[in-house]
């Protein structure tokens, strides 16, 4: 058997687990990623997504089970991985005493590059987060979207092999949400390992190859977003509105039942897992109920979150 | 036992990264009025009792004779007040600005995501500290040769001692600021700080309080600093300063190995 060595993960995780005293964050998950490859983790508030990224970004150790980072193990050679990590943490934490090309380049200097490379390449970074002409400027004045930009930048500022990206875009508006999407997918052609947790599934399927759907801790879906569809959704989901919705949307699901695959009542709609929509939708109309509206859509990575997920609000 | 464990900790420290920590406040510095504003104000408080006590109550004081030499008044209270600076310079530094640092701002969860590890920027914000503490010394030296109140001599042989101050103090802020909960207890530290101020044989010689009191001040660490100092700026050497100066260095060596595993502690948890 040929045995190549870029076919050996960057990260390999087996029976991952954390616990801090009585609480255990994440319990025994398996995850690899390839080289190049654009990875995410997806679930709700509280998944252990973060405890996860912490621990892949070495900062934090793992309770038990077995963690390899390109290779190398991150309690004995954290200083060894994490140069060769970008990391891109939920919470904004740039340095607000400093200017935003000072950011850049005093981050270059932990990484030990020499000042010169330092300015060089926060420049060049300035350049392509479109950051150029505020490079001079604090980091106060700044947006969500440009100190998010700013952030990203300066994960890259070591060229990493692997960067990680936690809840990116959590808290931008749509425009500044879809320029760093963008810059993100430049990052995964130009071959960059991308990792990040996101609960927006918009994103997932816009930037991820693969992804694994955690809940509680444990990884409870794996896959492509496409195969994830297909093996945990119908291709179409029907929405339905009836005019006396609200409180009798119950009662409605039980009137549907057999029709699709499932009927899922929510309180101000019912929704109907099909494979072909408008068939479910004659189906409806055959035992006589009049919805007040319709929508037949393509189903979702949000369709397959929801159902391994449950409803339940998580805080 | 705790100087090996030192030892190991240190042996893996990257003066390069270290450098980069400190290589950060001096950015810091050129970025703007803030910081300026916090380095020059915190020199000038020890300048203005040595000027309103050691000057003006020395007036009525008049000469004063501490074993066997007779000097005035401010010619004694002008050493403890540089080694005033020198604690006030370093703990600020270590305290204020590092606490901020590690709480609010979450520089270090930054720094902490690169080669750099904690020890390193406790050794990084010690550095910086006692460059601060030393800067104060160094004027306040200057001011104190210029006033006559020290000999060129007795100057910069006190100087590397301030610079051991600061870093004695320095440290033990650091372990401080790792066990803060919030800005209420800065209060119980800068009252701490005023007692220390205030009985450490600063303005009246320790012989002067009640036996007990006179042993409770030798424990705590300005009688130290103060007693290295003026016996250093005075040029009264005896066997007694190595004591002081191995007090403080136990400070430097507790106060960085206590700082270092209680960042790790709390930043990579």
């Amino acid at each position: 058997m040929s045995w190549h060595v870029a076919e050996q993960p960057l990260i390999f995780a087996r029976d991952l687990v954390k616990r801090f005293g009585d609480f255990t964050a994440v319990k025994g998950i398996d995850v690899e990623v390839a080289p190049g490859e654009a990875f995410g983790f997806l679930g709700p508030n509280g998944a252990g997504k973060s405890s996860t990224m912490r621990m892949i970004s070495c900062v934090s150790a793992p309770t038990s089970g077995e963690l390899r980072i390109l290779g190398m193990d991150p309690v004995r050679d954290g200083t060894r991985i994490r140069a060769r990590l970008g990391v891109c943490p939920q919470l904004d934490n740039l340095d607000p005493d400093l200017s935003v090309r000072e950011n850049l380049t005093t981050y270059a200097r932990y990484f030990g590059l020499s000042r010169a490379e330092g300015r060089r390449r926060a420049d060049e970074l300035l350049e392509f987060v479109q950051l150029s002409d505020r490079a001079g400027s604090m980091v106060e004045p700044l947006s969500g979207g440009m100190k998010r930009r700013l952030t990203i930048a300066r994960a890259m500022i070591n060229e990493p092999d692997i960067v990680l990206l936690d809840e990116p875009t959590t808290g931008l508006d749509p425009q500044a949400r879809h320029l760093l999407w963008e810059r993100l997918f430049r990052l995964k052609q130009r071959g960059t390992t991308l990792v990040l947790t996101t609960h927006y599934m918009d994103e997932a399927e816009q930037l991820c190859d693969r992804l694994v759907v955690m809940d509680g801790g444990k990884i409870v879906a794996e896959g492509s977003p496409r195969s994830l569809i297909e093996t945990y959704s119908t291709a179409e989901v029907v929405e339905l509105r009836f005019p006396d919705g609200l409180d009798s949307n119950a009662d409605y699901a039980a009137k549907l039942d057999g029709i699709g695959e499932r009927v899922d009542p929510l309180p101000d709609r019912v929704l109907l897992y099909a494979d072909d929509g408008d068939a479910a939708v004659a189906a409806v109309h055959g035992r006589g109920l009049v919805p007040s509206s319709v929508l037949v859509r393509r189903a979702t990575l949000e369709d397959v979150f929801l159902h391994l997920t449950g409803r339940t609000l998580v805080d | 036992m705790m100087t090996t464990l030192v030892a190991r900790r240190v042996a893996r420290v990257s003066p390069a990264r270290v450098g980069a920590v400190i290589g950060r406040n001096v950015g810091a510095l050129r970025s703007g009025p803030a910081y300026w504003i916090v380095l020059v104000s915190g020199f000038f408080e020890p300048l203005l009792y040595l000027l309103s006590i050691g000057v003006g109550v020395g007036a009525l004081v008049g000469d004063l004779t501490v074993a066997g030499r007779t000097m005035s008044y401010a010619a004694f209270v002008a050493p403890a007040m540089l080694a005033v600076s020198a604690m006030s310079g370093a703990l600020s530094e270590t305290t204020f600005n590092v606490f901020f640092k590690l709480k609010y701002m979450k520089t270090y969860e930054a720094v902490l995501a690169t080669p750099v590890r904690p020890v390193e920027i406790a050794f990084g914000e010690l550095v910086w500290a006692t460059v601060r503490g030393s800067l104060y010394t160094g004027i306040f030296l200057g001011i104190m040769v210029a006033l006559g109140l020290a000999t060129v001599g007795g100057a910069l042989a006190a100087f590397p001692a301030t610079v051991l101050v600061s870093l004695a103090f320095g440290a033990v802020g650091l372990a401080i600021s790792t066990l803060m909960r919030g800005w209420q207890d800065f209060d119980l530290m800068t009252t701490g700080q005023f007692a220390l101020f205030l009985f450490s044989g600063t303005f009246s010689p320790v012989q002067n309080y009640p036996v007990w009191m006179e042993v409770l001040i030798q424990v705590t660490p300005l009688y130290h600093a103060v007693e290295l100092v003026r016996g250093l700026c005075l040029s009264t050497y005896e066997p007694g300063l190595a004591g002081h100066a191995a007090y403080l260095i136990a400070m430097v060596t507790a106060g960085l190995w206590f700082a270092a595993r209680r960042m790790e502690k709390l930043l990579c948890r």
